[in-house]
């Protein structure tokens, strides 16, 4: 089927709010190119369990589309129309599965080398859409927080290489109850700026008391989700004919329920939102199946991305020794042997990742960072007043730095 | 085929290429197409080597004929590619340095070292080790238990030069690996390819499946870490150990106990193999940098670092070898990058799906009798240069592949 051949029906499995979205664009729909549009569907079909930025950004780009006229979005799409697809794409049932059918697209770009041209037209169009969905303005400036080396008692080598010519690097950080300073930050943040998935804690171990207002995702929490996840992947592997891809493919359409979320036993509110998106850390993500510090760094990126958070702290915890692939796959393998060191230097390129992420957001001039060595007396700030490649020996606590630096 | 993420992102801001902050942009020079980029990372790996070793630039220097430095004995060529490249960062430039001390000191200074090997083909593994050993951009599914399509190095190598197969050999990393050594082409295939050894499969067979000692040494590969495709092809069996490699398996089992990654089993079995077969074409791929697929930035480091010792190792046994000093080429390049920081389509070092021109663009240094020694050459070259490259070199012709031999090593 082609994209001009769609139909009110052919969306009649979407949930109710990605339905209504696809009907209420479907002219629009019909005149986009199928290499654009299976994507445009792949975040359309997953609309009611998005973030509320996200939602606001889909319907603002799908409102700027069906603003064009026919000339115009023939010249927005031309590289995308471009693209040469195959007969078994197109006869692929795209609509329903249009997360499958991307898969099977990147494989299709690369073998045909395509890839390349498929990026230009992504870019060309991610600018076109910048220049004409301006972002609105943010209630409070952005900040990030990340907390590395949980559990490390010393060390002598460099911290913060990357991150130190973009800000003050102090050296008399007062540790004492650091955590708890910036936790307490974080939570007067939310409630003076209240935003839904506006303020989070995530925590690559078991994360500690924090306020209620604070969306929160930590690896500890997760630990049945893994455990039960990893023992399905276990039996999909040993299945006869399973391969790499269509285990790929059978994860990315794993629910919570799969995996045992959401079985509600506490009587809690549950949050079909949050906890797709936790199972998609686990599914989607390479590697934080099994270590706490990947999780960690995916996690922040992802909620980066998507949920585009006011405030975000992010606090690595100790991973797991590197043991091998199949060992690791095991999820009974007994008491895990940690690897502090190895999970600061994870934490510390972690920790100019996540900076990173934060600057390619909408308000990035103002934003502000921290990254703090856990219980030590070393942290680098960076803010829109703050010195570059500056060095401070003043002793100073975190209240005070986070004070500075926004 | 890798699991690209082939869509890009988006997202206001969430876009490649953009550099970091407003200030950023006034001390950093950012390139901005990617022939540019291209042409910013040779510059960069240029001056950086220029800066450590003192090498010259190649087109200031006269080559010396290879027959004048090997007047007597036969040409041997070794190539070790690495499954998953290294990136500049943690590499060549100043601060990453200290990761790749042997390169810098050792092999460096003796080597032509080209700064941009270009690889425009699919960016997994299998395939694309398999289309540097063919010289054709293959296109086959990277996880696919299938041969290379189109003849390998090893197939012209022994049908034009009429070779045995004791005489071309690969040493690979994982399972996936084992029909690399000869091609589903009709004019060449089977009964002429090289004999693959899959060291992790020796030490399985060798520990009888109870392997709980050497597990460290049996991760089959990065890239799909939950499979070990099931073997069929002409793999190194077991009982060869001893005949081919004599080796008892006692030894085997015990010398591979004080090793601590795949790479280094590798190694191990490729000196046994120079000591005790000697061949003219050896390929060895090294995979322990692909750790970074699990996201681990200090593993990855610790995979550059021992790749790093282990090419030294390598080099130095060359010299050592009787067969081998004095007439072997050594061939070291990465199959192809890592993604940037920069593009926001990927996750930094983690992976080489985005496509950009740094998961694409890579080095390549060649040393050993008749290769100008410290120098840096700049152009670009195709990955698929290899190939015809070792034909030129060792007088056979690959007709099929799409490079054309590198001249500055003639």
């Amino acid at each position: 089927m082609l994209p001009r051949n769609l139909k009110v029906e052919d969306f009649a499995g979407y949930p109710p709010d990605a339905k209504k979205l696809a009907m209420s664009f479907l002219p629009t729909l019909r005149k986009l190119p199928l290499s654009f549009l299976a994507a445009m569907l792949r975040e359309v079909i997953e609309f009611d369990f998005k973030f509320p930025v996200e939602r606001k950004a889909r319907e603002r780009e799908l409102d700027n589309l069906s603003s064009l006229s026919d000339a115009q979005l023939q010249e927005w799409f031309q590289g995308f129309a471009e693209i040469s697809l195959s007969p078994q794409l197109e006869e692929f049932d795209w609509v329903k599965a249009p997360a499958q059918f991307v898969e099977r697209l990147s494989a299709h770009l690369w073998s045909t080398h395509q890839i390349d041209a498929f990026r230009s037209a992504s870019n060309r169009y991610a600018d076109r859409l910048l220049a004409v969905v301006a972002p609105e303005p943010l209630p409070v400036a952005r900040l990030g927080i990340t907390v590395i080396g949980q559990g490390v008692s010393s060390y002598e080598d460099g911290l913060f290489r990357k991150l130190r010519p973009h800000g003050a690097y102090y050296t008399r950080v007062k540790p004492e109850d650091g955590l708890r300073q910036l936790l307490d930050a974080v939570a007067a943040r939310a409630k003076s700026h209240a935003a839904a998935y506006g303020h989070w804690y995530i925590d690559g171990g078991e994360a500690v008391a924090h306020d209620a207002a604070l969306t929160c995702v930590s690896y500890a929490a997760l630990e049945p989700v893994r455990t039960a996840l990893l023992r399905k992947m276990q039996e999909e592997i040993d299945r006869p004919g399973m391969g790499p891809e269509a285990l790929r493919t059978l994860m990315a359409q794993m629910r919570p329920s799969d995996v045992g979320m959401g079985s509600n036993r506490n009587r809690e509110p549950h949050d079909e939102v949050l906890d797709r998106f936790q199972v998609s850390l686990l599914t989607e993500g390479s590697g934080t199946q099994i270590f706490s510090t990947s999780f960690t760094q995916w996690a922040a990126r992802e909620a980066l991305r998507r949920a585009q958070p006011l405030t975000l702290l992010v606090r690595f915890a100790p991973r797991q020794r590197q043991k091998p692939m199949n060992e690791l796959l095991t999820a009974n393998t007994g008491a895990a042997e940690f690897d502090p060191v190895g999970s600061l230097i994870d934490g510390d390129l972690g920790a100019y990742y996540n900076w990173l992420n934060q600057q390619r957001l909408p308000g990035a001039e103002q934003s502000s960072f921290l990254v703090w060595f856990e219980g030590h007396n070393k942290a680098v700030a960076i803010g829109p007043s703050t010195p570059r490649g500056t060095e401070s020996a003043s002793a100073v606590d975190l209240s005070q730095l986070l004070s500075w630096t926004t | 085929m890798s699991g690209s993420s082939c869509i890009q992102r988006k997202a206001r801001h969430w876009r490649k290429n953009e550099p970091p902050i407003g200030p950023a942009r006034e001390m950093i020079h950012e390139p901005s197409n990617p022939r540019e980029i291209s042409g910013f990372l040779a510059r960069t790996r240029r001056d950086f080597l220029r800066d450590a070793v003192g090498a010259a630039v190649g087109s200031t220097l006269v080559s010396r004929s290879w027959a004048r430095a090997t007047p007597s004995k036969r040409r041997k060529v070794i190539v070790v590619t690495f499954g998953g490249g290294a990136r500049d960062q943690e590499t060549f430039v100043l601060e990453g340095q200290e990761n790749i001390p042997h390169l810098m000191r050792e092999l460096i200074p003796q080597s032509s070292f080209f700064t941009q090997v270009v690889n425009h083909g699919i960016l997994g593994h299998y395939v694309a080790t398999a289309s540097l050993a063919t010289g054709v951009y293959e296109t086959f599914n990277n996880f696919a238990a299938v041969s290379p399509q189109s003849p390998t190095v090893f197939e012209y190598f022994r049908k034009d030069l009429k070779r045995p197969s004791s005489d071309a050999w690969v040493v690979a990393p994982s399972n996936g690996f084992n029909r690399i050594g000869e091609s589903s082409h009709r004019s060449y295939g089977p009964g002429l390819g090289a004999r693959v050894i899959l060291p992790k499969r020796l030490l399985t067979a060798a520990t009888s499946g109870k392997h709980s000692s050497y597990e460290h040494l049996l991760r089959d590969n990065y890239e799909s870490p939950y499979f070990t495709p099931e073997l069929a092809g002409n793999e190194f069996e077991l009982q060869q150990l001893e005949m081919i490699l004599k080796l008892s398996v006692d030894d085997f089992k015990a010398h591979a106990q004080t090793l601590s990654s795949p790479d280094e089993l590798s190694v191990y079995v490729a000196r046994q193999l120079m000591r005790q077969v000697a061949p003219s074409l050896l390929w060895i791929t090294l995979h322990d940098i692909d750790i970074a697929h699990a996201g681990a930035y200090s593993l990855y480091i610790e995979g550059i670092r021992r790749t790093d010792r282990l090419c030294s190792e390598l080099w130095k046994a060359i010299q050592s070898e009787p067969e081998y000093a004095g007439n072997t080429t050594l061939f070291v390049l990465p199959d192809f990058g890592r993604d940037s920081d920069d593009d926001a389509g990927g996750n930094g070092f983690q992976h080489h799906r985005t496509g950009d021109t740094l998961s694409r663009t890579t080095w390549m240094l060649v040393a050993g009798p008749g290769i100008r020694e410290n120098v840096v050459h700049d152009r670009a070259v195709d990955s698929m240069d290899l190939v015809p490259t070792v034909g030129s070199l060792l007088g056979f012709n690959p007709i099929m592949a799409q490079g054309r031999p590198i001249q500055e090593l003639l």
